[in-house]
């Protein structure tokens, strides 16, 4: 009994451990050498922990913002960040997003399996943040223990294939090859630039004939993307807040403006051991995984990464982000004039995602399909967030949201659900969703038949 | 030999990128160390080979390495040859 104790309180409730229990079954899955499996063990359980260092960072500087944000304009102000909030969160929900991590992905593989969608999401890090929203969101719908664990990996595996399923057609006149798939989530924004592009395009002139400058390349080094960029914000800030406000309360006399960049950089700081963190995290469970899946889903179609699209249309991705970022503002202003929640154009988002989605709408609808495409999608991922935070629990009071649109878009919909129909609305959502992904499966090879009867 | 592959977050696509150049390592043979990082990581990494898809590879000449530009994260029949070439250079070096 006291080991079942030891088990259940000093294993299975301390996250860095479940993490490193996953990667110590992957190692030993693989029949890794000793040493290997080793290292690998504690390199993930040190990931974990670094991640709850880079939390502690950005929090702080995330304290500063809002407070001055509400001071200077009287409204809540938000950074959508994905890191940022799944660092915060992972400091009290670690174990159910690290479970149902681990069990989500075996729901990948199974549906991988049997149905005819054969994708395997390799995008490890998002597969890591979709499990701390929709344990974030089954938490405060009242969800817990295994219900909680069971309920979010069914999830987890169902967006793991559902989403690359949504991009795929897309994805194949992109690449112009059925062998690789699209693993990001952001698909919801790429497919509605897709759809803008091929009702609202025009085919006959991409934006590969145009040249654009390569001075924007260096946002691409995230780190100096953010500081840049959250120094902007984070002065603008400082000013509405005011000098005095700023240096009695908050800076303790250093110079509101210095205070202001160094909180902005502290920001991007914090980030960047995050990212350090979730790479370490994932360094073993993301090769084992994929060694797995496709073994046991021979017939597997990968699933990458967004950059994967990029060198089909390198105009696009520049186009795609600043056609992103402008939506941002623009929609910024609209949700300041609502009076709503402001979410404030993040930097990160606007460039995977804006970039992503100008990919997609010009292989629909050209120059014009990126550019229209990509707005769209900006102003989608401003909105989105704000109807996202009621239904996140103590989470949606943070500074911080979740930016991507599948985020979004999932927890809106299963957070709405848990909310009005509660934890048997959620069960038939998944049973729908399963229906849906095994019916056109077993009717395809019906209609085989009586293609070989005819 | 430490080969360092490199993009804009470190998190996705290196990561993937890496996988496939393990594989081809030891289809050739060779060893080496191989690791993904983000942008800002590549100049203080100390690696011998900067790998990355043409935009990012872009950024990456300035780091005084030896740089292997992808025009395509998923034809490995090229990133073998490409792979190839540059250690062949690190060797005559």
């Amino acid at each position: 009994m006291s080991f079942f104790k030891f088990l259940m309180n000093d294993i299975l409730s301390q996250p860095a451990v479940l993490v490193g229990l996953m990667a110590l079954i992957g190692l030993v899955a693989q029949k890794k050498p000793t040493e290997q499996v080793i290292s690998g063990t504690v390199k993930t359980i040190i990931g974990f922990l670094i991640l709850s260092g880079g939390a502690n960072i950005v929090v702080g500087s995330l304290n500063y913002f809002g407070t001055m944000f509400q001071k200077g304009f009287n409204i809540t102000g938000v950074v959508p960040n994905n890191e940022a909030i799944v660092a915060l969160a992972i400091q009290k929900i670690g174990s159910q997003t690290a479970l149902i991590m681990a069990c989500g992905m075996l729901v990948n593989i199974l549906i991988a399996r049997f149905t005819r969608y054969k994708y395997i999401w390799l995008t490890g890090h998002h597969t890591f943040y979709m499990a701390c929203m929709l344990a974030a969101i089954l938490l405060a719908a009242g969800f817990e223990g295994f219900s909680l664990v069971l309920a979010g990996s069914i999830l987890l595996g169902i967006t793991m294939v559902v989403f690359p399923a949504l991009a795929h057609p897309i994805m194949r006149q992109i690449t112009g090859s059925d062998e690789v798939a699209f693993a990001h989530f952001g698909t919801v924004g790429y497919v509605l630039s897709g759809y803008i592009g091929k009702y609202f395009g025009d085919k006959s002139k991409t934006t590969e004939e145009i040249k654009m400058p390569k001075g924007l390349t260096f946002l691409r080094d995230n780190t100096v993307a953010i500081g840049v960029t959250m120094a902007i914000v984070y002065i603008i800030t400082a000013l509405f807040a005011g000098k005095s406000y700023v240096e009695q309360e908050l800076s303790g006399g250093m110079n509101y403006i210095i205070f202001a960049i160094m909180q902005a950089l502290t920001f991007s700081a914090g980030v960047y051991v995050i990212l350090a963190g979730v790479r370490m995290i994932l360094g073993e469970i993301v090769p084992a995984f994929r060694g797995i899946a496709l073994k046991i889903v021979p017939d597997a179609k990968p699933a990458l990464d967004c950059p994967v699209v990029y060198p089909y249309a390198p105009t696009a991705v520049l186009i795609g982000f600043i056609m992103s970022f402008i939506a941002g503002i623009v929609g910024m202003f609209i949700l300041i004039a609502m009076k709503a929640t402001v979410i404030i154009p993040g930097v990160v988002p606007h460039f995977f995602c804006g970039a992503t989605a100008g990919v997609f709408g010009n292989a629909t609808g050209g120059l014009r399909g990126a550019v229209l495409g990509a707005f769209a999608h900006g102003l989608l991922i401003t909105f989105l967030p704000v109807w996202l935070m009621p239904v996140l629990g103590d989470l949606g009071f943070a500074n911080t949201t979740f930016s991507d649109a599948d985020f979004t878009v999932t927890g809106i919909i299963t957070g709405n659900v848990a909310r009005y129909f509660g934890s048997t609305g959620i069960f038939i959502l998944i049973v729908l969703l399963l229906i849906i992904l095994f019916v056109p499966t077993f009717m395809k090879k019906e209609g085989k038949n009586v293609q070989v009867r005819g | 030999m430490k080969i360092l592959v490199v993009c804009g977050s470190g998190l996705g696509s290196s990561f993937l990128i890496e996988m496939n150049i393990k594989k081809i390592l030891q289809e050739l043979g060779i060893e080496a160390e191989v690791d993904h990082a983000d942008l800002g990581s590549a100049k203080g990494s100390g690696a011998d080979i900067l790998v990355g898809t043409r935009d990012i590879a872009m950024q990456l000449y300035e780091i005084g390495r030896e740089v292997v530009s992808l025009d395509n994260m998923i034809d490995t029949e090229s990133m073998k040859a490409k792979l190839v070439e540059a250690i062949e250079k690190l060797k005559k070096k």
